[in-house]
């Protein structure tokens, strides 16, 4: 069964020889078995009597970059082998397996995915490239676009997460797209000569037909695209209809004062996980303190008729106000690696049998700067004052310490720091993010009146600031320059669309290189 | 040699007469080698041959029982002066090289050979790594050839005909005393394809026979006045007797109607995609029975000039199809024609690319504009052709454009080489930005994202060497890496050397991963594995402080990333004069995985203790800013989005391929980045004291953990 879609010849054909031969591309990352899978599909073509021929270039490819195999096949005739071609040809290929679903879209980029012709079969799991995980912030490639293009490329789809069906079957993506492959009608061998094929290979064959046959059964039942379950985005909080209640009673209180603000429910939501993550983070006390400085910013938003926006303004702030006040202090990181929660995830996470023991052991490197911090604010301010001493103290804390969090002696001191949180309060770091979430407010206040929108960017700058260290301060200088900018840009018309492109790229931009143009950009103007 | 065990494709080699070699091109290469009674073998590692490298080294039985002599040769010079054995003696023999960059360093002792001419056959098999996936600079071996006057083979992509053109090849290197160059190109190299074999063959004059009776002939030797005889002896009677025995044993090949307006001269090596091509436009079926006269040569050195005018005769036009540049073989033809006062008009270069690889789309459309030029009717009804420009043009694959990211090669999971280069970027963030000569291997990775280390590349071993120029005193030093691989290739003498002797201020850093990785993990000197064939376990160090370096520092763990900031910063700024030299040692990831990894999983199986290492990230620590992945670009270091409304952006992650290496939690702790890096230990088969112990602590920590549990507020929603 070859195609039938011929090659009309200026001379009277002689039979099947005016067909081409079936041609199947492989796209895959380097140690993806792209080349096992190359194997089987030579070999299935060779069992049944058919001439195949497959090449690759792996070199460089190898270490992690993309590559592609291509095989060709069809049966001799008259005892004359077929002559076959060395690369795939855009517009001529019958069948493209993808390995992952950015290669999936690499391949339709290349041309080799055409409606006329092509059954692409890809498995729709992320391998993240560089790229996307070195982005400051969100730099992860959108899937969707891959699926639309799917749709209007290929003739036929199988499109399934092979990684994820391996991985629950003992196996390797291999096995699945051999399944997928079979599954597709593709190629025209029966079920029982793949079989035969993973069976020659002798190793792992149990979990490797398990998988293809599971592999098999999905690519029959169901062909269109799934949504890619991982790496995206999560949806902005859609209402669930019920709103959530606390399992503690002490939070009741904090809740009803939530409800009593008689927002939508979107926005009720998001508070009440504001308020969660505070009142986690320190204690109900200052679960209030957060609602007050919320019930604040809605007034703010009542004022500047808010309700005809859906109450964006008090839904940032909602979710900034908290990110803001819940700072990563040393008290904070202790007490989450001493909870019990923590191991819990870990040894889930890793696979921690019965009868195997984990430990861990932290990387952690704190400075003085961490430690004074924690300090009440005038101690910490004396020491700071005293250079010499305070340089001196830090030579000795500044360096790289390997803590073995289930040894006791580790344990305790991890648990006592994390128990600070009443010095908390009084410290040092605490009266600094104070002042800082002060002016930001002020800002955000004055950015509203001029426009409600400026007022949501400049909420919404809260997000530069993360890491610790040095990290922590690049993220702070990022979110000062930006807002200083937006302050300069006072009383343009498209201030909001410039604020929210200094806030992008201050995200993007990991040395601030772009941002930095970008704010040359707009003081040239302003 | 850890990398892999080549014991299956070894039994490929013992195939007798008439049984079927099914594998890839570059192992038919190997057999056809043993088939053709080679007396020894040699080469430099490099794809596409490592394969046949790494066969032989696996194969020691087999050559021994034919008395074949294998080395893996110091570097191509090496390799091609091995080649010398033939001059004197009926001895075949083979070597094999990555080329243009093995040919260069070849070219001094191919001359040589070439200029004195052989008694035995001589081959070279030529990886002619060009065109997509290459790893080097885009030229041809071509112009090496014509140079030395050695004969160029071509073969078409077919086991059959490669194998065939071995036998052959040997045969016309006696014949005319000229040693002979087979150039297979990369996908060639790695195509699965089958021929039938025959049996191998040991040969009748050993190198033993040589040893005992040595003979020499002065005429052989390149110096005056012998050298100028070798010009003479060339034009006169190689030449000629190698045109006689290329026509006489019809090496080339037509295909199709010996009439026609128009016909095709082709690359042996370019058939495949020729008659793909003109299937395409109608004048060919699948199984090359073409309409359209082909003269495909499997020697495209020399030119053959009687056959070349014999297809033109009665011909329009001609095409001429040559991947590469410059066009010789157009020139040549052109020539013969012009001399010959033949009126067939050439094409080649005009219709089809001047460089690049000639995929079937592009010599789909250079056949075509040059049947559209000179015979527009052969073409018939015109079926369309391959076409996928209307796919590309629709709005949504024009979207995917700026999608879908780029993918660079990088270094592997665990690899020792990447806290080198946290280290050094970590460093050149205290001490400013340095000038970085980079060399050849897997360390040149570091020159893309995330580290974006290093300017320049000269060539395999001359990373120490391209820094001569900057030995200034005081200010900033150059830097210089340069891998194990590179060093004895001949950067030992060319870089250390010659930075000792010329007093050069600058650091030299030597990547000791204990392999020659990046070619696919061979052994060389300083290998640390027993090796029962050559001789390891040479320290670098040893070598270095031979040829007069004083200052050298050891860091024999790279991954202590703290350890390796701190010799950089001292090899930077010490008063002490002379090279700087740093040797950084670790084993390659990736053989040590393949070695150990069946290891502990037998010692667990086993019920032996073992301790598990891999690295984790505390997800509500992480606040997502992926500054240590800057510093990285592990691939087991991702990100992962949680399930938490209040979080933009997605925390880092790492998998289930970590190999616990280290390097994420030493940069993060070294580069003072964040605390949420971890490292879990997984004890298998416990002792009866890590159980008790484990009890104990846990028991204790338990009891603090519930004490403040009871005094936290939950703040789980129901």
């Amino acid at each position: 069964m070859l195609r039938d879609e011929t090659v009309r010849l200026a001379i009277a054909p002689a039979g099947e020889a005016t067909e081409r031969p079936i041609s199947i591309a492989i796209v895959a990352m380097g140690g993806q078995g792209g080349g096992v899978l190359t194997g089987w599909v030579v070999r299935l073509a060779e069992d049944a009597g058919w001439v195949a021929q497959s090449t690759s270039v792996p070199g460089v490819a190898q270490r992690t970059g993309a590559t592609i195999y291509y095989v060709e096949m069809m049966p001799a005739q008259d005892g004359l082998k077929p002559i076959l071609a060395q690369m795939p040809t855009p517009g001529d290929v019958d069948i493209v397996i993808a390995s992952e679903f950015m290669e999936a879209g690499r391949s339709i980029l290349r041309g080799i995915v055409t409606p006329e012709r092509t059954t692409l079969i890809a498995s729709d799991h992320r391998a993240l490239a560089i790229s996307e995980k070195s982005a400051p912030g969100l730099g992860i490639a959108d899937s969707s676009a891959v699926n639309d293009a799917t749709g209007v490329t290929a003739r036929r789809l199988v499109v399934f997460d092979m990684d994820a069906l391996a991985t629950a079957n003992g196996s390797v993506i291999s096995a699945a797209m051999f399944g997928a492959l079979a599954g597709s009608g593709a190629l025209p061998f029966p079920r029982e000569a793949y079989h035969a094929v993973i069976s020659a290979e002798g190793k792992g064959v149990a979990a490797s037909l398990r998988t293809f046959d599971a592999a098999f059964d999905r690519a029959q039942g169901r062909e269109e695209p799934q949504v890619p379950a991982v790496a995206e985005k999560p949806a902005e909080m859609a209402p669930t209809g019920r709103m959530p209640r606390f399992a503690d009673a002490r939070m009741e209180g904090l809740a009803r004062r939530v409800e009593a603000m008689g927002l939508p429910q979107r926005v009720t939501e998001m508070a009440l996980h504001g308020l969660a993550k505070v009142v986690d983070f320190q204690d109900v006390a200052y679960g209030a303190e957060y609602l007050a400085r919320l019930q604040g910013l809605l007034e703010l938003d009542r004022s500047l008729k808010g309700a005809g926006r859906d109450h964006e303004l008090t839904f940032q702030a909602a979710k900034y106000l908290a990110n803001a006040m819940v700072y990563d202090d040393i008290v904070r990181v202790a007490d989450l690696k001493t909870r019990a929660q923590r191991r819990k995830r870990i040894a889930g996470e890793i696979g921690v049998g019965e009868d195997q023991i984990l430990q861990t052991t932290e990387y952690m490197h704190p400075r003085l700067e961490e430690l004074a911090g924690i300090l009440p604010a005038r101690l910490a301010r004396w020491l700071q004052s005293k250079a010499g001493f305070y340089g001196w103290l830090d030579r000795r804390i500044d360096k790289g310490r390997r803590v073995r969090t289930y040894s006791i002696g580790w344990f305790v001191v991890l648990y006592v720091v994390g128990g600070l949180r009443g010095w908390r309060r009084a410290s040092l770091r605490h009266q600094t993010e104070t002042a800082h979430i002060a002016d930001w407010l002020v800002r955000v206040s004055e950015a509203a009146h001029k426009d409600y929108e400026l007022g949501v960017e400049v909420l919404k700058c809260r997000r530069l600031i993360k890491g610790y260290s040095d990290t922590h301060d690049r993220g702070k200088s990022k979110f000062t320059r930006v807002l200083d900018t937006i302050g300069k840009l006072n009383g343009r018309e498209d201030a909001v669309q410039w604020a929210r492109r200094l806030r992008e790229t201050a995200i993007r931009d990991g040395e601030g290189r772009d941002l930095d143009g970008l704010i040359r950009t707009i003081g040239s103007f302003s | 040699m850890a990398e892999r065990s080549f014991a299956k494709e070894v039994e490929h080699l013992r195939l007798g007469d008439g049984e079927t070699f099914k594998g890839e091109a570059i192992l038919a290469i190997t057999k056809g080698l043993l088939q053709a009674g080679v007396s020894y073998v040699g080469g430099y590692q490099g794809s596409p041959i490592s394969h046949l490298m790494d066969v032989l080294s696996d194969a020691k039985d087999i050559l021994d029982e034919l008395g074949v002599n294998f080395q893996s040769s110091a570097n191509e010079a090496t390799a091609a002066a091995m080649l010398s054995a033939s001059v004197m003696y009926p001895l075949r023999g083979a070597v094999a090289w990555k080329s243009t960059v093995g040919t260069n360093v070849a070219s001094d002792a191919l001359a040589n050979l070439a200029s004195g001419g052989v008694t035995g056959g001589a081959m070279v098999i030529i990886g002619e790594d060009y065109g997509e996936g290459s790893s080097i600079m885009q030229e041809r071996t071509h112009a090496f050839a014509m140079k030395s006057q050695m004969w160029l083979l071509d073969p078409r992509p077919d086991h059959g005909c490669i194998v065939d053109l071995i036998e052959k090849g040997f045969q016309l290197s006696e014949a005319s005393n000229t040693p002979v160059m087979l150039e297979v190109r990369v996908r060639t190299c790695h195509m699965h394809g089958s021929f039938v074999a025959k049996d191998n063959v040991r040969p009748e004059f050993t190198l033993r026979d040589a040893l005992e009776t040595p003979t020499r002939d002065l005429d052989r030797i390149v110096l005056p006045p012998a050298a100028y005889q070798h010009e003479q002896e060339k034009i006169l009677r190689r030449l000629p007797a190698a045109i006689d025995f290329v026509r006489e044993n019809r090496l080339n090949e037509w295909f199709g109607p010996r009439e026609g307006k128009v016909g095709i001269v082709l690359q042996g090596g370019m058939y495949n995609n020729v008659i793909r091509a003109l299937q395409h436009l109608g004048l060919s079926d699948a199984y090359g029975r073409t309409q359209v006269p082909l003269y495909v040569m499997n020697v495209t050195y020399p030119v053959i000039d009687s056959e070349i005018a014999a297809f033109a005769a009665g011909k329009d036009a001609i095409l001429m199809v040559e991947e590469g540049q410059p066009e010789y073989l157009e020139q040549a033809v052109n020539t013969i024609l012009k001399r010959k006062d033949a009126p067939t008009r050439v094409h080649g270069k005009d219709v089809l690319p001047m460089g690049g690889d000639y995929s079937v789309q592009a010599l789909m459309e250079g056949i075509n504009a040059f049947l559209d030029q000179n015979h527009p009717h052969l073409r018939g009804n015109r079926p369309p052709l391959p076409d996928a420009r209307p796919v590309l043009a629709l709005p949504e694959v024009e979207r995917l454009k700026s999608v879908v990211p780029s993918r660079p090669p990088g270094l592997c999971t665990g690899c020792p080489e990447r806290p080198i280069f946290a280290a050094m970027k970590m460093v050149q963030q205290d001490l400013g930005e340095h000038h970085v000569s980079a060399d050849i291997g897997c360390h040149l990775f570091s020159i893309l994202p995330p580290f974006n280390i290093g300017t320049t590349t000269m060539g395999f071993g001359l990373g120490a060497a391209s820094s001569a120029a900057f030995s200034q005193k005081g200010g900033k030093r150059s830097i210089a890496v340069m891998g194990d691989g590179g060093f004895w290739h001949n950067g030992l003498t060319s870089g250390i050397g010659n930075a000792v002797f010329n007093k050069h201020d600058g650091v030299f850093l030597i990547v000791d991963n204990y392999y020659s990785s990046a070619t696919g993990g061979q052994d060389i000197l300083s290998s640390r594995a027993p090796n029962r064939n050559r001789k390891t376990n040479n320290p670098i160090i040893k070598a270095v402080e031979g040829v007069g370096a004083t200052w050298v520092r050891e860091v024999d763990r790279t991954y202590d990333v703290g350890r390796m900031k701190e010799v950089l910063t001292e090899a930077l700024t010490t008063p002490e004069e002379g090279p700087k030299i740093i040797i950084a040692s670790s084993e390659c990831m990736l053989n040590k995985q393949r070695r150990v990894k069946p290891q502990i999983a037998k010692a667990i199986k086993g019920g032996q203790r073992v301790v598990k290492e891999r690295f984790g990230v505390d997800e509500d620590v992480c606040t997502g800013d992926h500054a240590c992945i800057r510093l990285s670009g592990c691939p087991s270091l991702s990100v992962k989005q949680l399930d938490d409304p209040l979080r933009d952006d997605p925390v880092a992650a790492i998998d289930n391929s970590c190999v616990g290496c280290g390097n994420c939690g030493e940069v993060s702790e070294a580069a003072v980045l964040c605390p949420s890096f971890y490292r879990a230990d997984v004890i298998h088969n416990p002792t009866w004291w890590d159980r008790t112990k484990s009890r104990v602590t846990m028991a204790v920590i338990g009891l603090l953990q519930a004490y403040r549990a009871r005094r936290r507020i939950s703040v789980e929603f129901a």
